[in-house]
Protein backbone atom coordinates (compact mmCIF):
# COMPACT_ATOMS: atom_id res chain seq x y z
CA UNK A 1 0.00 0.00 0.00
CA UNK A 2 1.41 3.38 -0.92
CA UNK A 3 0.66 6.38 1.21
CA UNK A 4 -0.32 9.58 -0.56
CA UNK A 5 0.97 12.89 0.74
CA UNK A 6 -2.61 13.81 1.64
CA UNK A 7 -3.06 10.66 3.76
CA UNK A 8 0.28 11.18 5.47
CA UNK A 9 -0.74 14.69 6.54
CA UNK A 10 -4.14 13.47 7.74
CA UNK A 11 -2.49 10.78 9.85
CA UNK A 12 -0.10 13.32 11.35
CA UNK A 13 -3.03 15.50 12.32
CA UNK A 14 -5.03 12.60 13.72
CA UNK A 15 -2.22 11.25 15.91
CA UNK A 16 -2.55 13.70 18.83
CA UNK A 17 -6.32 13.06 18.86
CA UNK A 18 -5.74 9.30 18.89
CA UNK A 19 -3.35 9.70 21.82
CA UNK A 20 -5.84 11.77 23.74
CA UNK A 21 -8.70 9.33 23.26
CA UNK A 22 -6.69 6.37 24.58
CA UNK A 23 -8.85 4.90 27.36
CA UNK A 24 -7.82 5.94 30.83
CA UNK A 25 -5.97 3.20 32.68
CA UNK A 26 -6.99 1.92 36.06
CA UNK A 27 -4.94 3.30 38.93
CA UNK A 28 -4.09 1.92 42.36
CA UNK A 29 -6.98 4.12 43.57
CA UNK A 30 -9.35 2.56 41.03
CA UNK A 31 -8.23 -0.87 42.17
CA UNK A 32 -8.90 0.11 45.79
CA UNK A 33 -12.36 1.38 44.81
CA UNK A 34 -13.12 -1.91 43.03
CA UNK A 35 -11.91 -3.86 46.06
CA UNK A 36 -14.06 -1.75 48.39
CA UNK A 37 -17.09 -2.38 46.14
CA UNK A 38 -16.40 -6.12 46.36
CA UNK A 39 -15.86 -6.26 50.13
CA UNK A 40 -18.36 -3.57 51.04
CA UNK A 41 -15.59 -1.94 53.06
CA UNK A 42 -15.30 -4.96 55.35
CA UNK A 43 -12.05 -5.55 57.18
CA UNK A 44 -9.59 -7.86 55.48
CA UNK A 45 -7.25 -10.40 56.98
CA UNK A 46 -3.88 -10.71 55.29
CA UNK A 47 -3.07 -14.28 54.27
CA UNK A 48 -5.05 -17.51 54.05
CA UNK A 49 -4.79 -17.27 50.29
CA UNK A 50 -2.00 -18.05 47.88
CA UNK A 51 -1.79 -16.18 44.57
CA UNK A 52 0.74 -17.61 42.15
CA UNK A 53 1.89 -15.51 39.20
CA UNK A 54 5.43 -15.65 37.80
CA UNK A 55 7.40 -12.75 39.31
CA UNK A 56 8.90 -11.93 35.91
CA UNK A 57 6.60 -12.15 32.89
CA UNK A 58 7.88 -11.76 29.34
CA UNK A 59 4.55 -11.64 27.54
CA UNK A 60 1.78 -9.67 29.24
CA UNK A 61 -0.76 -11.12 26.80
CA UNK A 62 -0.77 -14.47 28.54
CA UNK A 63 0.14 -14.66 32.20
CA UNK A 64 -0.63 -17.89 34.07
CA UNK A 65 -2.47 -17.23 37.32
CA UNK A 66 -3.24 -19.73 40.03
CA UNK A 67 -5.09 -18.94 43.25
CA UNK A 68 -5.81 -21.12 46.24
CA UNK A 69 -7.52 -20.26 49.51
CA UNK A 70 -7.28 -22.21 52.75
CA UNK A 71 -10.72 -23.53 53.67
CA UNK A 72 -12.26 -26.82 54.87
CA UNK A 73 -14.85 -26.44 52.05
CA UNK A 74 -17.73 -27.93 54.07
CA UNK A 75 -21.36 -26.79 53.83
CA UNK A 76 -20.86 -24.71 57.00
CA UNK A 77 -17.53 -23.14 56.09
CA UNK A 78 -16.45 -22.69 52.49
CA UNK A 79 -15.04 -20.09 50.13
CA UNK A 80 -17.82 -18.38 48.20
CA UNK A 81 -15.78 -16.23 45.87
CA UNK A 82 -12.25 -15.19 44.96
CA UNK A 83 -11.83 -11.92 43.04
CA UNK A 84 -8.61 -10.81 41.38
CA UNK A 85 -7.81 -7.12 40.87
CA UNK A 86 -5.03 -5.29 39.02
CA UNK A 87 -3.65 -1.76 39.20
CA UNK A 88 -2.92 -0.58 35.67
CA UNK A 89 -4.98 -2.50 33.12
CA UNK A 90 -7.82 -0.43 31.61
CA UNK A 91 -10.17 -2.09 34.14
CA UNK A 92 -9.26 -3.01 37.73
CA UNK A 93 -11.46 -6.15 37.59
CA UNK A 94 -9.49 -9.11 36.28
CA UNK A 95 -11.39 -12.33 36.95
CA UNK A 96 -13.68 -13.76 39.62
CA UNK A 97 -14.22 -17.36 40.70
CA UNK A 98 -17.27 -18.67 42.55
CA UNK A 99 -17.04 -21.89 44.51
CA UNK A 100 -19.38 -24.22 46.35
CA UNK A 101 -18.78 -26.95 48.95
CA UNK A 102 -18.89 -29.38 46.01
CA UNK A 103 -15.78 -27.71 44.57
CA UNK A 104 -13.67 -29.67 47.05
CA UNK A 105 -10.87 -27.12 47.00
CA UNK A 106 -10.99 -23.34 46.71
CA UNK A 107 -8.53 -23.44 43.89
CA UNK A 108 -8.55 -22.26 40.28
CA UNK A 109 -6.20 -21.47 37.44
CA UNK A 110 -6.54 -19.25 34.41
CA UNK A 111 -4.49 -16.98 32.15
CA UNK A 112 -4.71 -13.20 32.26
CA UNK A 113 -3.43 -10.11 30.45
CA UNK A 114 -1.28 -7.58 32.28
CA UNK A 115 -0.65 -4.13 30.87
CA UNK A 116 2.68 -3.55 32.57
CA UNK A 117 4.46 -4.20 35.85
CA UNK A 118 2.09 -3.88 38.77
CA UNK A 119 0.61 -5.38 41.91
CA UNK A 120 -2.11 -8.00 41.53
CA UNK A 121 -4.46 -8.54 44.47
CA UNK A 122 -6.66 -11.53 45.29
CA UNK A 123 -9.56 -11.16 47.73
CA UNK A 124 -11.33 -14.20 49.18
CA UNK A 125 -14.89 -14.07 50.50
CA UNK A 126 -15.72 -16.86 52.93
CA UNK A 127 -19.26 -18.11 53.60
CA UNK A 128 -18.99 -16.79 57.19
CA UNK A 129 -18.43 -13.25 55.87
CA UNK A 130 -14.66 -13.11 56.43
CA UNK A 131 -12.42 -11.56 53.81
CA UNK A 132 -8.83 -12.59 53.21
CA UNK A 133 -6.39 -10.93 50.87
CA UNK A 134 -2.97 -11.24 49.35
CA UNK A 135 -0.94 -9.20 46.88
CA UNK A 136 1.91 -10.07 44.52
CA UNK A 137 4.18 -7.82 42.50
CA UNK A 138 4.62 -8.76 38.85
CA UNK A 139 7.24 -7.39 36.44
CA UNK A 140 6.06 -7.46 32.83
CA UNK A 141 8.63 -6.86 30.08
CA UNK A 142 6.21 -6.82 27.10
CA UNK A 143 2.84 -5.46 28.25
CA UNK A 144 -0.52 -6.48 26.77
CA UNK A 145 -2.98 -3.98 25.24
CA UNK A 146 -0.20 -1.99 23.56
CA UNK A 147 -0.23 -3.59 20.13
CA UNK A 148 -2.29 -2.03 17.35
CA UNK B 1 -17.62 -22.26 19.01
CA UNK B 2 -15.12 -24.88 19.98
CA UNK B 3 -14.35 -25.93 23.50
CA UNK B 4 -11.77 -28.36 24.77
CA UNK B 5 -13.05 -29.88 27.99
CA UNK B 6 -11.14 -32.36 30.08
CA UNK B 7 -13.13 -34.30 32.69
CA UNK B 8 -11.80 -37.64 33.97
CA UNK B 9 -14.01 -40.48 32.72
CA UNK B 10 -14.05 -42.31 36.03
CA UNK B 11 -13.51 -41.33 39.64
CA UNK B 12 -13.90 -42.81 43.09
CA UNK B 13 -16.65 -41.48 45.35
CA UNK B 14 -15.39 -38.52 47.36
CA UNK B 15 -12.37 -38.04 45.12
CA UNK B 16 -11.45 -34.48 44.22
CA UNK B 17 -11.01 -34.38 40.46
CA UNK B 18 -9.50 -31.63 38.34
CA UNK B 19 -11.38 -30.23 35.38
CA UNK B 20 -9.79 -28.21 32.59
CA UNK B 21 -11.66 -26.04 30.11
CA UNK B 22 -10.25 -24.23 27.09
CA UNK B 23 -12.70 -22.12 25.10
CA UNK B 24 -11.91 -20.87 21.63
CA UNK B 25 -12.66 -17.15 21.65
CA UNK B 26 -10.83 -13.93 20.65
CA UNK B 27 -11.73 -12.13 23.93
CA UNK B 28 -11.58 -8.76 22.16
CA UNK B 29 -11.11 -6.21 24.94
CA UNK B 30 -12.83 -3.20 23.42
CA UNK B 31 -9.74 -1.09 24.21
CA UNK B 32 -7.78 -1.84 21.06
CA UNK B 33 -7.85 0.24 17.89
CA UNK B 34 -8.25 -1.50 14.55
CA UNK B 35 -6.52 -0.66 11.25
CA UNK B 36 -9.15 2.04 10.60
CA UNK B 37 -8.21 3.86 13.82
CA UNK B 38 -11.55 3.07 15.47
CA UNK B 39 -11.94 1.02 18.62
CA UNK B 40 -12.60 -2.65 17.93
CA UNK B 41 -15.91 -3.44 19.68
CA UNK B 42 -15.69 -5.53 22.80
CA UNK B 43 -16.41 -9.22 22.28
CA UNK B 44 -15.76 -11.33 25.36
CA UNK B 45 -17.17 -14.35 27.13
CA UNK B 46 -18.83 -12.94 30.25
CA UNK B 47 -19.23 -16.03 32.38
CA UNK B 48 -18.51 -19.72 32.58
CA UNK B 49 -20.44 -22.02 34.88
CA UNK B 50 -19.89 -25.66 35.73
CA UNK B 51 -22.86 -27.69 36.98
CA UNK B 52 -22.64 -31.18 38.46
CA UNK B 53 -25.81 -33.10 39.31
CA UNK B 54 -27.71 -29.92 38.42
CA UNK B 55 -25.88 -27.85 41.04
CA UNK B 56 -23.33 -25.12 40.42
CA UNK B 57 -19.90 -26.28 41.59
CA UNK B 58 -17.76 -23.58 40.03
CA UNK B 59 -18.27 -20.36 38.10
CA UNK B 60 -16.00 -17.72 36.66
CA UNK B 61 -16.79 -14.13 35.81
CA UNK B 62 -14.58 -12.97 32.95
CA UNK B 63 -13.36 -9.44 32.23
CA UNK B 64 -11.31 -8.18 29.25
CA UNK B 65 -8.18 -8.98 31.30
CA UNK B 66 -8.69 -12.69 30.61
CA UNK B 67 -6.60 -13.92 27.67
CA UNK B 68 -7.87 -14.89 24.25
CA UNK B 69 -8.96 -18.54 24.25
CA UNK B 70 -9.67 -18.52 27.99
CA UNK B 71 -8.35 -21.43 30.01
CA UNK B 72 -9.68 -22.55 33.38
CA UNK B 73 -8.73 -25.35 35.73
CA UNK B 74 -10.71 -26.12 38.88
CA UNK B 75 -11.85 -29.04 41.01
CA UNK B 76 -15.02 -30.83 42.06
CA UNK B 77 -15.87 -33.65 44.44
CA UNK B 78 -17.05 -36.80 42.64
CA UNK B 79 -20.26 -38.06 44.28
CA UNK B 80 -22.42 -40.22 41.99
CA UNK B 81 -22.39 -40.92 38.27
CA UNK B 82 -23.80 -37.94 36.46
CA UNK B 83 -23.39 -35.22 33.92
CA UNK B 84 -20.94 -32.37 34.31
CA UNK B 85 -22.37 -29.42 32.40
CA UNK B 86 -20.51 -26.36 31.13
CA UNK B 87 -22.39 -23.19 30.29
CA UNK B 88 -20.82 -20.02 29.00
CA UNK B 89 -22.35 -16.72 27.92
CA UNK B 90 -20.86 -14.66 25.08
CA UNK B 91 -21.11 -10.96 24.21
CA UNK B 92 -24.54 -11.40 22.58
CA UNK B 93 -25.89 -13.00 25.75
CA UNK B 94 -26.15 -16.33 24.01
CA UNK B 95 -25.55 -19.35 26.23
CA UNK B 96 -23.42 -22.21 24.93
CA UNK B 97 -23.59 -25.63 26.50
CA UNK B 98 -21.38 -28.71 26.59
CA UNK B 99 -21.54 -31.71 28.88
CA UNK B 100 -19.44 -34.70 29.86
CA UNK B 101 -20.41 -37.87 31.70
CA UNK B 102 -18.53 -38.63 34.90
CA UNK B 103 -18.70 -42.27 36.04
CA UNK B 104 -18.25 -42.74 39.75
CA UNK B 105 -17.28 -46.21 40.89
Amino acid sequence: MTLTRRQAIAMGLALPIALQTRPATATPEAMQAAIDAFTGGAEMIEGGVELKIPALVENGNSVPLSVRATSPMTTEDYVEEIAVFNEINPLPDTVRFRFSPRSGRAEAQTRIRLNGSQHVTAIVRHSNGDFHSTQVNVIVTAPACREA
Amino acid sequence: MTALINVPETAAQGEIIEIKVLLQHPMETGFRTGPDGKLVPRNIIHSLRCLYLGEEVFAAELFPAVTANPFFAFTLVADVTGEVEFLWVDEDGEEHRESRLLSVA
